[in-house]
């Protein structure tokens, strides 16, 4: 894992000491809310519905047991005893007091963390693929150019008053897990003939405008990648619309301006870079990765897995649901699900971090990873501690094998929390999870994933659900539109709309009609529900979604 | 016929603690809806909003939210308001949790 650096250290405890004296001439009065505002947001202070919120990036969602130790005594300390992590791969917390907070972030300048850039129009927290590093399918670890990236945005003088936020996601495999086509650049790390590159996309984005992003450049050298980056931020951040916050992102100017013109200025301004560049990049990008070398892999038998697997039925469900074939075959990647039935998606109590930390250290080589789809994982597992850790975990309440099924859904706060929602989506998650449960057909379903957001801004990533769920305000009334057929992965697409709205107590039933036509409709238990509708359009599940349509019509 | 004016509240955030605050009849801020001072016409509205308005050193994001008349005081129209006097509702916490 990154080590900070004396640097490093200096400049968080720079940066924490001159927000504590803000945050003081906030609370004395010699500073007004719209003065502080912008610099609360700096440092990733929100003011919520009910009480201030704190966004901490977990840099690629990668942390230590020392750091999510951590993240359990902040959320015991000063917030309710826990925390939620999101798609973004941060944790947040929901009722920080302004007074103590400069004390949280000095906590958590103690491992290395910080809420820097995790608001506002700068470059955010730069997110990869959950399994970086372990992935049997992976061409090379994204995170030392996440790395990179973390320490070239961070603070970057020409990047903090951008014309609008901006998010980059990369992935190291094929299989892509990190929804790289819905961030504003997407990198994806390829091979051809022999030689390691970067394929970067552009204006991927979803929001009230969702786009799936476009290939800017189909390979840049590693050399080549930071200048070229960096030009593409430079020429956005010159003729990005600032007239119009809605058309500000670079997706929007991808669309109006054309990628071939986008690509063409970028092409221009990397020549200009490039000759500045003189090469420092690479050698810190040398030395950083020399912090993400592969552990120390041990070998032993696998007797006390196979004895689980074979005598266990419950172990051997969660074992085939929750675990991801490592790149060593002793190993496995160990998915926690934070994904309960019927509790709140993403969300951990501070005892919860506390055995997730303890078993990362006991058996883990020391590391976590937080993935977009809000759930932990220890990436480095052998096989034969993976029955240790099932027990341990399913006595608090960790143990839910449901990874890729219908009750790991991600849903943003909502109502419930946020100030810009228009409908709740956290209970429309639990209600969904909850029913499934009962139905005990959730592995006969098979892989479906539900995203559900509570307002346009699609934090939860509805638009690339197999099934997307938007609450919106009608009228004063919550009322939740479907979309089908989205999807985040190598292959991603913007699910469609599949019609009118319903009430909070329709939409349960209206899923659950739509989930039971596709067991009708599916031609084996292979073809997922994704492979269904791709096979079959919108008719067949919108009949089942909208039934009084087709007595109607029957009529 | 002239459109019947929406009594309102004025409502904000606690600068230190964050919480859902209410303006009261005796220019107090209050964190129980029922407390709030019902407000019947517009230019009083305004009134109060810029009394308000002027303390911001011990409060954030003021505005005015609509309510109806209930049997013990305000009630809040909207469900965004609902949620706000009471909390979330996943967990028991904020203002149902207590005061
Ligand atoms: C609760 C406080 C939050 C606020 C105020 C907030 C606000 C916003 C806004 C305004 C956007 C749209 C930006 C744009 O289109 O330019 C956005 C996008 C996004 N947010 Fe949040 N958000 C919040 C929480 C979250 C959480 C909890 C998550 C993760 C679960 C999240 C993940 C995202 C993602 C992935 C996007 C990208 C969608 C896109 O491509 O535009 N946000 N957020
Ligand atoms: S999608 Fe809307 S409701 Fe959900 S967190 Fe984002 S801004 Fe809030």
């Amino acid at each position: 894992m990154y080590q900070y650096t004396d640097f490093d250290r200096a400049f968080l405890a720079e940066r924490n000491a001159q927000f504590r004296t803000q945050v003081e001439r906030r609370i004395d009065g010699s500073l007004t809310e719209d003065e502080f505002k912008p610099l609360r947001l700096m440092n990733g202070l929100y003011l919520q519905l009910h009480a201030y919120m704190l966004r901490v990036a977990i840099p690629y969602g990668t942390l230590n047991s020392a750091q999510m130790r951590q993240l359990a005594m902040i959320a015991e300390r000063w917030d309710k005893g826990y925390g939620h992590f999101t798609t973004r791969q941060n944790i947040q917390y929901n009722w920080p007091k302004l007074r103590y907070v400069p004390d949280m972030l000095d906590a958590l300048a103690e491992v290395g963390m910080h809420a820097i850039q995790t608001s506002g129009n700068t470059i955010r927290n730069v997110t990869a693929d959950h399994f970086a590093g372990a992935a049997a399918d992976e061409i090379a670890d994204p995170r030392p150019v996440a790395e990179l990236l973390r320490q070239w945005s961070t603070d970057h003088p020409e990047f903090q008053f951008m014309p609008r936020k901006f998010k980059i996601a990369i992935t190291g495999a094929p299989n892509d897990r990190a929804v790289t086509a819905a961030h504003d650049i997407g990198i994806r790390i390829v091979e051809r003939n022999g030689q390691i590159g970067y394929q970067v996309l552009v204006g991927g984005g979803l929001g009230r405008t969702p786009m799936i992003g476009k290939v800017l450049a189909d390979f840049v050298s590693g050399e080549d990648l930071l200048p070229y980056l960096e030009a593409t931020v430079a020429v956005w951040n010159v003729i990005g619309r600032r007239d119009n916050k809605y058309k500000a992102r670079i997706k929007i100017l991808v669309h109006e301006f054309g990628l071939e013109n986008l690509r063409a200025e970028v092409d221009k301004e990397f020549a200009l870079r490039k000759a500045q560049f003189t090469g420092v990049d690479q050698d810190l990008l040398a030395q950083i990765e020399a912090n993400f070398a592969a552990p120390a892999f041990k070998t032993e038998d696998q007797d006390r897995y196979n004895n689980a697997y074979t005598h266990d039925a419950l172990f051997r469900s969660w074992a085939d649901t929750n675990l991801t074939t490592h790149r060593n075959p002793e190993y496995a990647i160990v998915t926690i699900s934070l994904k309960a039935h019927g509790k709140t998606p993403g969300d951990a109590s501070a005892r919860q971090m506390q055995l997730m930390a303890q078993l990362a250290e006991s058996y883990g080589h020391d590391e976590l990873r937080i993935s977009h789809e809000q759930n932990v994982i220890l990436p480095h597992v052998n096989k034969n501690d993976v029955p240790s850790i099932y027990y341990a975990l399913k006595a608090e309440g960790l143990g839910t094998a449901n990874i890729g099924l219908i009750s790991d859904i991600i849903a943003c706060p909502g109502m419930d929390y946020c100030a810009l929602a228009t409908a709740r989506s956290i209970p429309i998650a639990q209600e969904i999870a909850t029913r499934f449960d009962e139905l005990k057909l959730e592995h006969d379903i098979g892989p479906l994933k539900i995203k559900i957001s509570g307002c346009i801004n699609a934090c939860g990533h509805h638009h690339v659900g197999h099934i997307g769920i938007i609450g919106l305000d009608r009228a004063g009334v919550e009322n939740y539109q479907i979309t089908l057929g989205g999807t985040g992965t190598e292959d991603a697409a913007v699910g469609q709309r599949a019609g009118r709205g319903f009430s909070a107590e329709e939409i349960i039933p209206a899923i659950e009609r739509l989930v039971l036509a596709y067991l009708d409709l599916r031609d084996s238990r292979e073809e997922t529900f994704l492979d269904a509708f791709r096979r079959l359009g919108m008719a067949p599940f919108k009949a089942a979604l909208y039934p009084e349509k087709r007595a109607l019509a029957a009529e | 016929m002239p459109k019947a004016f929406t009594p309102r509240v004025v409502t904000a955030n606690d600068l230190l603690e964050g919480d859902v605050i209410y303006q009261t009849a005796d220019d107090r801020w209050s964190r129980r809806l029922e407390e709030a001072e019902i407000i019947e016409d517009e230019a009083h509205a305004q009134l109060r909003l810029l009394d308000a308005e002027r303390q911001k050193n011990i409060i954030v994001g003021v505005y005015l939210a609509d309510v109806a008349k209930g049997e013990n005081g305000p009630e809040p129209i909207h469900f965004r308001e609902a949620f706000r006097r009471t909390g979330p509702s996943n967990y028991f916490h904020g203002k149902q949790a207590g005061f």
